[in-house]
């Protein structure tokens, strides 16, 4: 489970069955200072979030786990819309608010 | 299972059901010897740990969905200790909970 920023939408007209309706969005995992780590790539949006948004992001065969169906090939699902994120202090989610965005 | 720093909580208002009314903390995955090791985690307090202390982190689905008596739970990440101290392979004391110091920004 780590933090993540959404940067975008994905949308897919055909999807494997039981992933209809859930929506994906392409997410950037960060660092304990906010900054961009790893590579980008598209989760499962569980909980409504959005481009810009601070998430929490599930990953491995449990983000199958958070989706409606439970038996589907997902391998990252956001589960928390994440409305503060204290680290040594400052605050993740105000001090990166709305940068994922562009 | 992995050594970490707790740097703070994280709160989302959003979130699955299985989170609600558990406390998020942001971790900062360390070496045995207490070098910053991977990138931050978001993990479920189960240890009544706080900001500051170095804790044991459970990063594997099963072991969680046993901890929190769950067999659907979308969730990897369980503080489930606090570290009193470390020793090396030759008996050095790589970390002292008794003499630790403030955390600093990576």
């Amino acid at each position: 489970m780590y933090l993540a920023h959404v940067i975008g939408r994905v949308v897919a007209t055909q999807q494997y069955p039981g992933l209809e309706g859930v929506p994906l969005q392409w997410i950037q995992p960060i660092g304990e200072e906010g900054e961009p780590e790893g590579a980008s790539l598209v989760a499962c949006a569980v909980v409504s979030s959005g481009p810009g948004d601070l998430v929490q992001v599930v990953d491995g065969r449990e983000a199958a786990l958070a989706c409606p169906q439970t038996f589907v090939p997902v391998d990252a699902a956001i589960v928390g819309f994440v409305e503060q994120a204290l680290s040594l202090g400052r605050d993740l989610a105000r001090a990166t608010q709305g940068e994922g965005a562009s | 299972m992995f050594l970490a720093d707790v740097l703070g909580a994280v709160v989302a208002p959003v979130q699955i059901p299985l989170l609600d009314g558990e406390k998020l903390l942001l971790v900062r995955p360390l070496t045995p010897d207490g070098r910053p090791q991977g990138r931050a985690r978001v993990a479920i307090d189960r240890a009544g740990t706080g900001v500051g202390d170095r804790v044991l982190v459970l990063d594997e689905g099963n072991g969680a969905r046993q901890i929190l008596g769950d067999p659907d739970a979308a969730a990897k990440c369980v503080v489930v200790g606090f570290v009193d101290y470390v020793e090396g392979q030759d008996g050095t004391l790589l970390y002292d909970n008794g003499a630790r110091a403030s955390l600093e920004p990576r």
